[in-house]
């Protein structure tokens, strides 16, 4: 709008050797000659019948996508929490913790008084709505507790306050309940079969998981995008002093954004629960370093993009290792999943380091 | 005027960041229908001053009056549903946000009202506005910008218009037209606190004017009077 701008100094086009720019570019360079060296060989090798048949593979994709949907249903809350206050919090994967855990205290009365088989579905229900209450309940106390007294603060503080409260959920958890894994009942018979979705087979767990978080996100799409409490969510995330000047509270929008990834993060509980049945004090640990992994992936702060992110990361470390490194000659390639996630992670940020849907990783966002 | 009861007022308004004193003693009493003006330098309390009407900064000593109640125990949210609302220093909008939703946020308080004459009013005073409802804000240029965080704040359907540097970023002709549209909406009955430093432009439109020199209110008339005040000519408007 000035009218005075110093026009842009010319840069130099010639070009310069810079070690650092260098370092990556081989690394992507490397990279890609080994994902495409890994993904022909694994092409290769099916085309030899070896490796895993077709059927595997189907079967490989669609758990791959189920728990990858559960990572995204948990990468939401990081990636609200980080829009409307700038930090991460990493006591999140505790939040979904607590959900499965007490969900489970849930599963296990229904299933010692019999309800749990002769009323799977209500039961599943039931469960759905225990982990949900827990988490937000659960998130909500968390900002109360631990992050609101911080407000303002630089945002390393509350970086490192949720490291600490991740601590505290997680003893609490073990002291009130014990430090042994336990199970959930076994899922309802109705689930164990296969489904035929357009003529292929898909395990019925797996096609539940995936259609509660479809479900579940098309209800966070609707309420952030179309009500007036998502909107208010919106514009305290863009610029909380001018939202509190048009009269939007901004406490409450910033409890309401809480319990919003909370009640995300007590479903991907039951989806947990679903999937893998154990549970203990630590569960929330892993799914939620994946889950924040996912939320950079897709682009931290932007919610389709944790969805996305989510989807990627399962199928990175659910087909990643079967798909380059068998293909590059590597064995047991399934117990290096969590070695792939993870440099999954690394080498999207080496090509765009906003990750996928990223716009903004501004100067502009304050605490 | 003293016989009536102000729509806004500040009695002796003290108002600290930290240990800074900012606001010194502040006196001001703006009538229903009035257009007022603050005028004073860069960091004399301008923006300040607007953010103590709408309680984001509390008077450390004296209060705030909302006719004629002491609202110093109210939130933001209370003073902006009883009709005081903003439009910020530097629009300020929500870029991310399009321009519909923007005049929604500005509605926000206004629950279950039915607001289609509050649109047809900002689509009046602002057409461009209208053909722009879907875009994101942050892709408009600074003249639409502007109407928009106007359009936002009427959208409250406010009884006290506060408008911080209307004129700040824009060229000369654009802040002729938005002091022109200011003036239609005063006209409107919507009473309307503007501050300054432009002092020539809104003195042009203004009824009475304040005078703020960091933080102490220095001079208090009306708007002609401050034109020809030799006091506010040296220290304010230059050469006219
Ligand atoms: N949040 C804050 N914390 C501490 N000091 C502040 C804060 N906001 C403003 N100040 C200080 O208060 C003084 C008055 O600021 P204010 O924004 O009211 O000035 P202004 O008259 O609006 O100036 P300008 O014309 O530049 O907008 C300045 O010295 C400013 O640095
Ligand atoms: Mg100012």
């Amino acid at each position: 709008m000035s009218t005075e701008v110093a026009p842009e100094p010319v840069r130099s086009r010639r070009f310069k050797f810079n070690w650092v720019d260098g370092f990556l570019w081989f690394l992507r360079v490397a990279a890609l000659i080994a994902i495409v060296v890994g993904v022909v060989g694994s092409i290769q090798q099916f085309a030899d019948g070896e490796g895993p048949s077709a059927a595997a593979w189907r079967d490989l994709i669609v758990s791959s996508i189920s728990t990858g949907s559960m990572y995204g249903l948990i990468a939401l809350g990081y990636s609200m929490v980080y829009g409307v206050l700038g930090f991460i919090n990493f006591a999140h994967g505790e939040v979904f913790m607590s959900g499965t855990m007490v969900g489970l205290i849930s599963a296990t009365m229904l299933f010692e008084n019999g309800f749990w088989d002769s009323n799977p579905w209500i039961s599943i229900l039931v469960v759905l709505v225990v982990a949900m209450i827990t988490s937000t309940l659960v998130a909500v106390a968390i900002e109360r507790v631990a992050y609101r007294p911080l407000r303002g603060a630089p945002r390393l503080i509350p970086l490192i306050t949720s490291i600490g409260v991740s601590f505290f959920v997680q003893y609490s958890f073990a002291g009130l309940f014990g430090v042994a894994i336990r199970n959930y009942p076994p899922a309802p018979s109705q689930l164990s079969g296969n489904v035929d979705i357009l003529g292929i087979p898909i395990a019925g767990t797996r096609l539940l998981v995936i259609g509660v978080a479809v479900v579940s996100m098309i209800g966070l799409w609707y309420f952030v995008t179309q009500t007036k409490t998502g909107s208010a969510m919106r514009a305290v995330a863009e610029d909380k002093e001018i939202a509190g000047l048009m009269g939007i509270d901004v406490d409450k929008t910033i409890v309401t954004t809480f319990a919003v990834g909370g009640a995300m993060a007590g479903v991907a509980g039951l989806l947990w629960a679903l999937l893998f049945r154990g549970v203990d004090f630590l569960t929330g640990f892993l799914p939620g370093i994946k889950a924040f992994t996912a939320a950079v992936l897709g682009g931290i702060g932007n919610m389709p993009g944790a969805m996305l992110g989510g989807v990627l990361l399962g199928l990175f470390e659910g087909v990643g290792p079967q798909l380059v490194l068998a293909g590059l000659g590597i064995p047991a390639v399934s117990q290096l999943k969590d070695a792939v996630a993870f440099a999954a992670l690394v080498l999207v940020l080496i090509f765009r380091p906003t990750g996928l849907l990223g716009e903004r990783l501004g100067s502009e966002d304050r605490v | 005027m003293s016989d009536r009861t102000p729509v806004l007022a500040f009695r002796d308004v003290n108002t600290h960041y930290g240990a800074v004193h900012i606001l010194k003693d502040a006196n001001i009493e703006i009538y229903a229908g009035e257009m007022v003006c603050l005028l004073g330098g860069n960091a004399s309390g301008k923006t300040t001053t607007l953010k103590t009407i709408l309680g984001y900064v509390p008077p450390t000593t004296g209060h705030v009056e909302l006719d004629g109640e002491n609202v110093n125990g109210w939130s933001t949210a209370q003073r902006v549903a009883n009709g005081v609302t903003m439009v910020p220093e530097n629009r300020r909008l929500f870029k991310r946000m399009t321009v519909r939703e923007n005049l929604e946020i500005g509605a926000y308080l206004r629950h279950g009202e039915d607001l289609s004459e509050d649109y047809d009013r900002v689509f009046d005073l602002f057409p461009r506005v209208k053909e722009r409802l879907a875009q994101k804000a942050g892709t408009l240029s600074g003249g639409e910008q502007q109407m928009v965080a106007m359009g936002r704040a009427l959208m409250a359907r406010p009884k006290v218009l506060l408008m911080d540097e209307p004129s700040m970023g824009l060229a000369p002709k654009l802040v002729a037209q938005n002091f022109e549209i200011i003036d239609r909406i005063n006209k409107a009955g919507t009473t309307v606190f503007v501050v300054e430093q432009n002092a020539n432009m809104a003195l042009s439109i203004a009824d009475r004017g304040y005078v703020l020199q960091t933080g102490r209110i220095v001079l208090d008339d009306t708007a002609e009077a401050l034109m020809a005040n030799p006091q506010m000519r040296e220290a304010y408007l230059g050469d006219i």
